[in-house]
């Protein structure tokens, strides 16, 4: 219909419009039909879902291979007011398609492993009716991420932005009457929605802007213009990309904005995989990498948008180090992977930055289902010890079991070996070690930091040592040492919908690195269709040169040497506690045994990191008690004391009721009611008098008679005067 | 031209006195009999205006036929006398009054018109008002008000034989 | 003949006297007797017009005057008789419960 308009260079271009409607028909189908459904049916539409929607990314992504330059592919025309034109449009390009075919491919495995966590959560944690409600949450959010992905102006962009925060709330509150004192889950969404918004306002204000000073919101003309406006007033663009920054620190969890990300682990582990690893919180990447335009023209914002992410990445890194729930490392170690990828699309190493967001969506993703996997394998661990009268007894059950905490954990390594396995290669995915996926995009990141902004450099490097730390700590936490618990002693393996995605990831996780080796550079050339590097690939080629190590076609083999032998420095020293320190500590009493070996080394600094730095704690006393405090005081001092029950009541209401008995009292009832009972009772009584005239005398009748003659006559008679 | 005017006022005091002495006698009967008198010199009137049918007519049917009835009536009734009580004290004076009135507004009707009735013409057919005369009218211009007045006559004797005789049926029904 | 007022005068005369009687006597019969006279009165006038215009029309409605006379005292008389068998009175004053 509407795509006839496209004069298209042929290929399958014309199915972009697809990626976005087959996650809404399966939404559709089950939001509709899903009651009658069975949880295969409801999980087959869903899987498809995203399923077809990635063959459509790979169409697309053949059809770019013949022609890389991409196209716009109208849809229909959505505003048109005055000055501004805004379709909706479909772009399609080397950029684009490359988050489609992330979003839709990682989303289809999580979505198959969902079908399998889902059916044992039902069971142990909700109502069977919540599995439907689940992957139409689900579906939804692939439908709003692909529909940021494939927009061609900002504002389309922004309504996906929407889309995916309003799921992420969804989701992460799906167990709404559960979490600490029955509303904890709920909270957390709530708090991930606020913090959103806040970086909104920085995304809606530097739309405003845009539309101010361009007049349009669509990538094409703004990109265009932008030398020109930028010549004209420097400090919009400036202002503009600075306010894109907070939008994007909120979406992406970066410093200030990042509180939200640890307390989303309160929903579902596969909501986690997908939004927080995965697509949405990668959506800020996006956005720095789309508006490359903008960037190169402020280095003073770039450096900003580095230093953001270097920063992020060191501290989330050292918060990880200290955290017990197997979820909140993760989710740590998210925050401190997006700080590499906003530190490198801010230096304006688009390419390393993108590269890192694949590969980081593959073994987080990864990550996060084997935790899952983990979790469910406790979770059945602790229902056979329920079951078993003798276990039972060995249960240490003061308290209520949480089957995430990894001081319950232990030598699971042989009791869920598939996970086991899937685990570490996720693990060393993430910790940088060659030749796994994470080694690559990494190196390159720091590479390119290496000449373009040293500080950022040093940064990341740390964070890269404490990456490694950490994910050490949990795998032998998780993994090796003897089970810490009876549910660990007696955890059981997940099934094969669950464990068969976590192998898929794990291949992509192991070769995924060799999207963009050295010399062959397939994901830059790629990428250079929409990205255009000239200028920075000459800058810094020039500047490379000039750096040590600086051969092997890219390959900075002075600076991949340093963070691969600083990974391995780290998981050394990670097996080293461990492993020795622990089983020293077991020698202790039972009171006196510390629950993790950095307790002794660090004392009150690992206090700090397990605390997270006390970031929320000060964020409640700074900025939300005193607007809590203050919207108390409006809300009942002035809003219902003041204004309801004085203003309200007594004057209005008051005077209102005054005012009607002024009215019904003496005016309706007295007055009014007088006036018509009085004409009433004036005519009773006028009639009672003439009722006197009917006196029944024939006589009388006979006189009134001969009045009326007499009185005609007279006044025929005064005619004649 | 006197001789008329004498004829004419005697007539008319005649006949105003015996007027009033009906109006004022206590008796019914003493009224009757002055109202046969006021009819009498009213038919001496219509013989003065060449009406001899009517003169007579006026004797025989006024005078010789309704009074009589009237008589009848009054001798069957027994109501020669009436209380003397007035139920109606004010209904008099005010009765009084508007005659006066009214006679004053006829007065001054006539006066007022004196000079402006041209008198009537002394000569007249020997025919006018001759019963055959007054025939031929009657038979021909007014002959449908005629037979509705024959109707009416029959009207008027099934009424008074109607009035009367259904005291009689309720007393035989009684028995 | 006279001038024809005289005669509507004297006509008038006679018809205030009836109408006094009809107004001022409370015996039913007698007032029947005021309205005759009143009848009377109109006829007068009639046959004075009728001469003075020199029309029949004037007598012949005195025929018919007289005629509807003689039938309303027929059925007049009637009445009165069958109220006094009611009432055993023909005083007007007395037939009155028809009031207000």
């Amino acid at each position: 219909m509407f795509l006839s308009e496209v004069t298209s260079p042929g290929g399958f271009f014309y199915l972009v419009p697809l990626v976005v409607f087959f996650p809404v028909a399966g939404l559709l189908i089950n939001i509709i039909l899903g009651s009658k459904f069975s949880e295969k049916m409801i999980g087959l539409v869903a899987c498809l879902a995203p399923g077809l929607s990635f063959a459509v990314s790979v169409l697309l992504a053949i059809s770019l291979s013949w022609y890389p330059e991409g196209v716009t592919i109208p849809f229909l025309d959505w505003i048109s007011v005055g000055e501004l034109e805004l379709p909706w449009a479909f772009r399609v390009d080397t950029l684009s398609v490359t988050m489609m075919l992330v979003v839709s491919g990682v989303g289809t495995l999580i979505h198959i492993y969902a079908v399998g966590y889902m059916h044992e959560d039902v069971r142990h944690n909700g109502d069977p009716k919540r599995y439907q409600r689940f992957f139409v949450y689900f579906n939804l959010f692939i439908a709003a991420m692909m529909l940021l992905v494939s927009a061609d102006n900002y504002l389309m962009l922004f309504v996906g932005w929407e889309g995916v925060g309003l799921c992420s709330y969804l989701l992460i509150g799906f167990w709404y009457e559960k979490g600490k004192d029955g509303i904890g889950n709920a909270i957390a969404g709530k708090k991930a929605f606020i913090t959103n918004r806040i970086g909104d306002f920085g995304f809606l204000i530097a739309s405003f802007l845009m539309f101010w000073y361009f007049k349009s919101f669509s990538f094409d003309v703004v990109f265009e213009k932008a030398p020109e406006v930028a010549a004209a007033a420097p400090g919009v663009i400036f202002a503009m990309t600075m306010f894109m920054l907070l939008g994007v620190t909120g979406k992406s969890a970066q410093l200030p904005l990042f509180v939200w990300l640890p307390d989303a682990m309160a929903g579902p582990t596969p909501v986690s995989a997908l939004i927080h690893a995965a697509t949405m919180v990668t959506a800020g990447v996006y956005l720095v990498a789309r508006s490359y335009a903008l960037y190169v023209l402020v280095p003073e914002a770039q450096t900003w948008v580095a230093i953001v992410g270097g920063v992020t990445a060191l501290f989330a890194a050292t918060i990880a180090v200290g955290q017990f729930d197997i979820k909140k490392v993760l989710a740590y170690s998210t925050i401190s992977q997006l700080g590499f990828m906003v530190a490198a699309v801010g230096m304006g190493a688009f390419v390393a930055g993108m590269f890192h967001l694949v590969t980081h969506a593959f073994f987080k993703a990864l990550l996060f289902l084997s935790s899952g996997s983990v979790i469910q394998g406790l979770e059945r661990g602790h229902h056979a010890v329920e079951h078993d009268p003798l276990l039972r007894k060995r249960l240490k059950s003061e308290h209520h079991f949480d089957p995430q905490d990894m001081r319950n954990m232990g030598g699971l390594r042989n009791r869920m070996k598939t996970t086991f396995w899937v685990y570490l290669i996720g693990a060393l995915a993430l910790a940088g070690i060659f030749p796994l996926a994470g080694f690559w995009s990494k190196d390159e990141i720091l590479a390119e930091a290496l000449h373009l902004n040293p500080a950022v450099y040093w940064l990341l490097t740390i964070a890269a040592f404490f990456t490694a730390f950490y994910m050490g700590r949990q795998i032998i936490m998780v993994f090796f040492g003897e089970p810490k618990s009876e549910p660990a002693a007696q955890a059981q393996e997940s099934p094969a919908v669950m464990t068969t995605p976590l192998i898929v990831l794990a291949v992509l996780s192991l070769f995924g690195g060799f999207l963009n080796l050295p010399f062959i550079h397939t994901f830059t050339n790629w990428l250079e269709h929409t990205i255009p590097l000239e200028e920075a690939v000459e800058a810094t080629g020039e500047v490379a040169a000039a750096t040590p190590g600086y051969m092997f076609g890219g390959l900075n083999l002075i600076v991949a040497g340093v963070s691969f032998g600083l990974a391995l420095i780290a998981i050394a020293v990670s097996w080293y506690f461990y492993t020795r320190r622990t089983a020293e500590m077991q020698k202790l009493p039972a009171n006196k045994r510390p629950d993790d070996p950095l307790r002794g080394v660090l004392g009150p600094v690992f206090t700090v990191l397990e605390n997270k730095y006390w970031v929320d704690e000060l964020y409640w006393a700074v900025i939300v008690n005193p607007y809590v405090v203050i919207s108390r005081f409006l809300a009942e001092k002035v809003d219902w004391a003041f204004w309801h029950d004085f203003f309200h009541d007594k004057i209005i209401v008051g005077g209102y009721n005054g005012l009607t008995w002024l009215l019904s009292k003496p005016i309706d009832t007295s007055f009014i009611d007088g006036i018509a009972n009085g004409l009433g009772q004036g005519t009773q009584e006028l009639a009672a008098t003439m009722r006197k005239m009917q006196s029944g005398f024939v006589r009388n009748y006979a006189l009134s008679v001969f009045i009326g003659v007499v009185v005609i006559i007279g006044y025929l008679v005064l005619q004649l005067r | 031209m006197t001789t008329q005017y004498i004829l004419f006022f005697s007539l008319a005091l005649i006949s105003v006195v015996s007027a009033l002495g009906m109006l004022f006698s206590r008796n019914a009967v003493y009224a009757a009999l002055y109202l046969v008198m006021n009819f009498a010199s009213v038919a001496v009137f219509f013989l003065l205006l060449n009406a001899p049918f009517i003169a007579i007519a006026q004797v025989s049917v006024y005078a010789g036929a309704i009074m009589v009835l009237f008589l009848f009536v009054i001798m069957l009734l027994g109501a020669e006398q009436t209380g003397p009580q007035q139920a109606i004290v004010w209904q008099r004076p005010v009765a009084v009054i508007l005659g006066l009135i009214l006679a004053a507004e006829v007065g001054y009707i006539l006066l007022s018109q004196f000079g402006f009735i041209p008198p009537g013409s002394a000569e007249i057919a020997d025919s006018f008002g001759s019963p055959a005369t007054v025939g031929v009218d009657l038979f021909t211009s007014y002959l449908l008000p005629f037979e509705i007045t024959s109707v009416l006559l029959l009207v008027a004797i099934v009424g008074a034989i109607v009035l009367t005789k259904v005291e009689r049926n309720t007393d035989q029904e009684r028995k | 003949m006279l001038p024809v007022y005289y005669y509507v005068g004297l006509s008038a005369v006679l018809f205030i006297i009836g109408a006094l009687g009809v107004l001022i006597r409370r015996n039913a019969i007698v007032i029947f007797m005021s309205v005759e006279l009143m009848l009377n009165a109109a006829n007068l006038v009639f046959v004075a017009y009728a001469r003075y215009y020199q029309a029949m029309d004037g007598q012949i409605f005195v025929f018919f005057v007289m005629t509807v006379a003689a039938a309303e005292v027929a059925v007049g008389l009637a009445l009165i008789v069958a109220i006094f068998k009611a009432k055993n009175s023909i005083n007007v004053d007395q037939i009155s419960t028809l009031k207000g």
